[in-house]
C-alpha cells in the first residue's frame, strides 16, 4: 500500500521528482527496476513541465515495444502524445527514453577521447579492443554513468532518470568512475606500455617477464601492450571525464532510488546497497518496495478465518457451510467445499510469506528519507497503462485495492 | 540413471536470484546422495556456497561438507600458484614475489587468462578423475559465456606459449557432451526466461560445449483444477456468504489464492514459452517452497525436489 502522505513537509518521491536532476535507479537483477524506472519517468512528466528522460539498459521486450523502443541506438525518443493519450496518460512535460548500447558507446568514447583520426582508426581496428572493453573495469557500468554525464551536461533535459546496469552486485557501478581513472594511473598499463624490448632488459621485471612469456606467450603480450599503448594517449580525456562523472554521484542534485522487492536476496542487497551509499556519501533518496502482498495477509483475523475454514471444510465437515456458500453462489456444493478447503490449507504458505515481508519491508524503510510500497499487481507490467497505475503509486495517488487482484 | 548425473563437469548458471547457488549446491548433494564423490566450486567468491552449505568460510583447498561432498572456492591465484607448480615446472616460484602484485595485473588485462585460470582447474579435476562429478556454481548468465567460452578464445587469440599449448585438453573436455553440461536455471518469470532463452543461443553459438538441461526453480503446483478455477474466482469475487461464516478474514484468505493462482498462471506461460524454446533439452521442475529457510535446510529441500524430477 502507498503510504499516505498528507502534510507538503513530509518528504515524498513525488517531491523528490521534482527537485533533482539526475536518479539513478539501483537494485539487484529481476526487482523490476526498469519498470520503476520508466514509471518514474511517467510521474516525473505528469508531475511538471520541462524534459524528463528515462536512460535504460535491457527492458524486457514486451516493455521496450510500449516505449517505442525496438532498435538499440543511443539517442533519445520522445514517446509521442497519441501513444500517451491511448493509454490514457496526460502529461504537463515532456517523457523522452533512451536505451544504452554499450558496444556503440564505446565506440563514441573511443572517439571522443582519441588525438586524432590515426590513433582512433588503430584502436577500433586493434583485434583485442572489442575483448578488452567488455572485461576490464566493469565497462558497462561505467559507460552508464559517462552517459548519465553527457544527457546532463547537454542541459537538454530537466530530469534524468537512469535504469542502472543488472549487476549482480550493484556496487561496481559506483566504484566505476574511480576505477577507470585508478586504471589510467596504474603500475598495469605502466608497465604494459613501456616498449617491450626495454620490458625484457629491466633486471626487475625480469623474473615476472620469464613467467609471462612462458605462460601467455610473447606475442600475446606484444598484441596486449600495442592496444594499451594506443589506449594511453586518450588517457588525460579518459581520467577527466572519470572525475566528472565520479562528482556526479555525489551531487546533491542526484538522488539514487533502490527498488527492491521483499524476497530475502533482493531485500538484503537492498540493505547492503543502501549501507554502502552512505558510506560513500552518495545520496540515498528513496527505497521503493516493489510487488508488496497486501498487509492483511499477515493479519491474525485472516489466519482465524482460514482455521475456522479447514475445520469447517473437507473431512470433518458436515458440509453445512459449503451448501450455504454454494447456493449464494449458485454453484455445486461440493465443488465449493474442495475449494474452500484448498483456499484454507494454502493460506498458510502466502501469509507466512507476507508476514515475513513485512519484517523485511520496514527494516528497508528505515534506511531512506523515503520508503514508497508498490502492492503486487496481477501480471506483469508491459504496456504504457501498467507504468500509470505504477507512477499512481509512485507519487501515492493511488493505493493498493481493498480486495481482490 | 539420468544422464545428468552421468556427467563429469556442470556448470550450473542462470541470471542472478533465481537460486542458482542453491540449485548448484542441492544438485552437488543429489549426486552425493546417490554415492558419488562430488565437488562442488563457487566461481565468484561472494560466499554464497558457504552459506548454503553453513559453513564459515570455503577456500580454494575442498572442504568435505558431507561425507562425499567437497566444497570450494575459486582463486585465480591459487589456480595459477598450482598451475605453474603442475605445469610450467618453473623453479623458485618463492622468487617472483607475491604473484597477485605481479601476474595478476597481466591477468586482469589480458581477455581470457582468468577466466582459463578458473576453468583450467576444473578441467584439471575433471581430468585427474578426484571426483566423479565437479559441480560449478558459476557466474550469472551475463558472464558465463566469458567463463566457459575462455578456452576457445585464448586458442584463437593466443598463438603461442604453454596456455595455448594447454587449451586443447581443456576443449577436449568442455566439448565433449558426455562429459561437460550446462545447466540454467531459471524461475516462470519473464527476464529470468528470455535470459535463459538467450543464454542457451549463445552458448550454443559461442562455445562448444553443451546445455545438459534446464531447470525451473520456485514452480508454483497448481492450486485448482480446470473445473474448481471459476467457482474459486467466484467465490473470491463475492465473498459476502463466507465472511458471514467465519468472518471478515475470509477476505484474505480468498485473496491469497487467487494471487497464487494469478502468479501460477503467469509464470505457466513463461515456462511455455521456455518449453517451446528449448525443445530437446532436458527440463526439469523444482517447486516454490513457501517455507524456506536459509542454508542446509533449503539445500535439502530443493535436493528431494531435483532427485525426484531426475528419477
Amino acid at each position: 500500500m502507498a503510504r499516505q502522505r498528507t502534510a507538503a513537509r513530509v518528504p515524498s518521491l513525488d517531491s523528490m521528482l521534482a527537485s533533482r536532476e539526475m536518479i539513478l535507479v539501483a537494485g539487484s537483477g529481476g526487482v523490476g527496476k526498469t519498470t520503476v524506472a520508466a514509471a518514474m519517468g511517467i510521474a516525473a512528466a505528469q508531475r511538471q513541465t520541462g524534459k524528463v528522460l528515462v536512460l535504460t539498459v535491457d527492458p524486457a521486450r514486451r516493455l521496450a515495444t510500449a516505449l517505442g523502443l525496438e532498435a538499440f541506438g543511443n539517442a533519445p525518443k520522445r514517446i509521442d502524445d497519441a501513444a500517451l493519450a491511448a493509454a490514457g496518460i496526460e502529461l504537463r512535460g515532456e517523457l523522452h527514453v533512451a536505451m544504452l548500447d554499450t558496444k556503440a558507446g564505446w565506440d563514441e568514447l573511443i572517439t571522443r577521447h582519441a588525438p586524432d583520426a590515426t590513433t582512433r582508426e588503430a584502436v577500433l581496428a586493434n583485434p583485442l579492443y572489442r575483448n578488452i572493453t567488455s572485461r576490464f573495469v566493469h565497462s558497462h557500468d561505467y559507460l552508464a554513468m559517462e552517459q548519465l554525464h553527457d544527457l546532463h551536461a547537454t542541459g537538454d533535459y530537466d530530469l534524468v532518470i537512469v535504469d542502472t546496469p543488472p549487476s549482480r552486485n550493484a556496487l561496481t557501478i559506483l566504484d566505476a568512475p574511480g576505477r577507470m581513472a585508478d586504471f589510467f594511473g596504474s603500475r598495469l598499463l605502466r608497465w604494459l606500455t613501456v616498449p617491450y624490448r626495454s620490458r625484457l632488459f629491466t633486471f626487475a621485471s625480469k623474473p615476472f617477464y620469464q613467467v609471462a612469456d612462458r605462460v601467455l606467450g610473447s606475442r600475446f603480450l606484444q598484441d596486449v601492450a600495442d592496444f594499451f599503448v594506443l589506449f594511453q594517449q586518450m588517457e588525460s580525456g579518459f581520467v577527466r571525464r572519470a572525475k566528472e562523472v565520479e562528482a556526479l554521484l555525489v551531487d546533491p542534485r542526484t538522488a539514487f532510488v533502490v527498488v527492491s522487492t521483499l524476497e530475502a536476496a533482493p531485500a538484503h542487497e537492498a540493505r547492503y546497497l543502501a549501507e554502502a551509499l552512505a558510506e560513500r556519501k552518495m545520496p540515498l533518496g528513496a527505497i521503493i518496495a516493489n510487488r508488496v502482498l497486501p498487509a492483511r495477509l499477515a493479519a491474525p483475523a485472516a489466519s482465524a478465518a482460514a482455521d475456522a475454514l479447514a475445520a469447517r471444510t473437507g473431512d470433518h465437515s458436515d458440509g453445512a457451510l459449503a451448501d450455504r456458500v454454494a447456493s449464494s453462489l449458485d454453484a455445486d456444493a461440493e465443488v465449493v467445499d474442495r475449494v474452500l478447503q484448498r483456499m484454507a490449507v494454502r493460506f498458510d504458505d502466502l501469509s507466512m510469506v507476507a508476514a515475513r515481508e513485512a519484517d523485511r519491508r520496514s527494516e528497508l524503510a528505515a534506511l531512506a528519507p523515503v520508503a514508497v510500497d508498490v502492492p503486487w499487481l496481477s501480471g506483469d507490467i508491459h504496456d504504457l497503462a501498467g507504468l500509470a497505475i505504477l507512477a499512481g503509486y509512485l507519487r501515492g495517488t493511488a493505493h493498493a485495492p481493498d480486495s481482490g487482484v | 540413471m539420468n544422464s545428468l548425473l552421468d556427467l563429469d563437469l556442470v556448470f550450473v548458471t542462470g541470471k542472478g536470484g533465481v537460486g542458482k547457488t542453491t540449485m548448484a549446491a542441492a544438485l552437488a548433494e543429489v549426486a552425493a546422495r546417490r554415492g558419488q564423490r562430488v565437488l562442488v566450486c563457487e566461481m565468484d567468491a561472494k560466499g554464497a556456497l558457504a552459506t548454503a552449505f553453513e559453513v564459515s568460510e570455503l577456500d580454494f583447498e575442498p572442504t568435505e561438507v558431507e561425507p562425499g561432498l567437497f566444497a570450494m572456492s575459486m582463486s585465480t591465484e591459487e589456480s595459477l600458484r598450482e598451475y605453474l607448480r603442475l605445469f610450467v615446472k618453473i623453479p623458485f616460484i618463492g622468487r617472483i614475489g607475491p604473484l597477485a602484485s605481479t601476474f595478476d595485473f597481466v591477468a586482469d588485462a589480458a581477455p581470457g587468462v582468468k577466466e582459463i585460470l578458473a576453468v583450467g582447474k576444473l578441467c584439471f579435476e575433471v581430468k585427474e578423475r578426484h571426483y566423479d562429478l565437479v559441480v560449478v556454481d558459476a557466474e550469472a548468465s551475463g558472464h558465463v559465456i566469458s567463463q566457459i567460452g575462455a578456452p576457445k578464445v585464448i586458442a584463437e587469440l593466443v598463438q603461442v606459449g604453454v596456455v595455448r599449448e594447454q587449451t586443447q585438453w581443456m576443449l577436449d573436455i568442455l566439448e565433449d557432451p558426455a562429459r561437460t553440461g550446462v545447466v540454467v536455471v531459471t524461475t516462470p518469470e519473464e527476464m529470468p526466461v528470455t535470459e535463459s532463452i538467450e543464454l542457451l543461443e549463445r552458448l550454443r553459438s559461442e562455445t562448444g560445449t553443451h546445455p545438459a538441461a534446464v531447470i525451473a526453480n520456485r514452480v508454483l503446483p497448481a492450486m485448482f483444477s480446470r473445473a474448481e478455477q471459476p467457482v474459486a474466482a467466484s467465490i473470491a469475487g463475492n465473498p459476502e456468504s463466507l465472511v458471514a461464516e467465519v468472518g471478515a478474514g475470509a477476505i484474505a484468505v480468498t485473496e491469497a489464492s487467487m494471487i497464487i493462482e494469478v502468479r501460477r498462471s503467469i509464470g505457466a506461460g513463461h515456462l511455455d514459452r521456455l518449453r517451446e524454446a528449448v525443445a530437446g533439452i532436458d527440463f526439469f521442475t523444482v517447486p516454490e517452497l513457501f517455507s524456506r529457510g536459509r542454508g542446509r535446510r533449503e539445500v535439502s529441500l530443493v535436493a528431494d525436489g531435483l532427485d525426484e524430477e531426475l528419477g
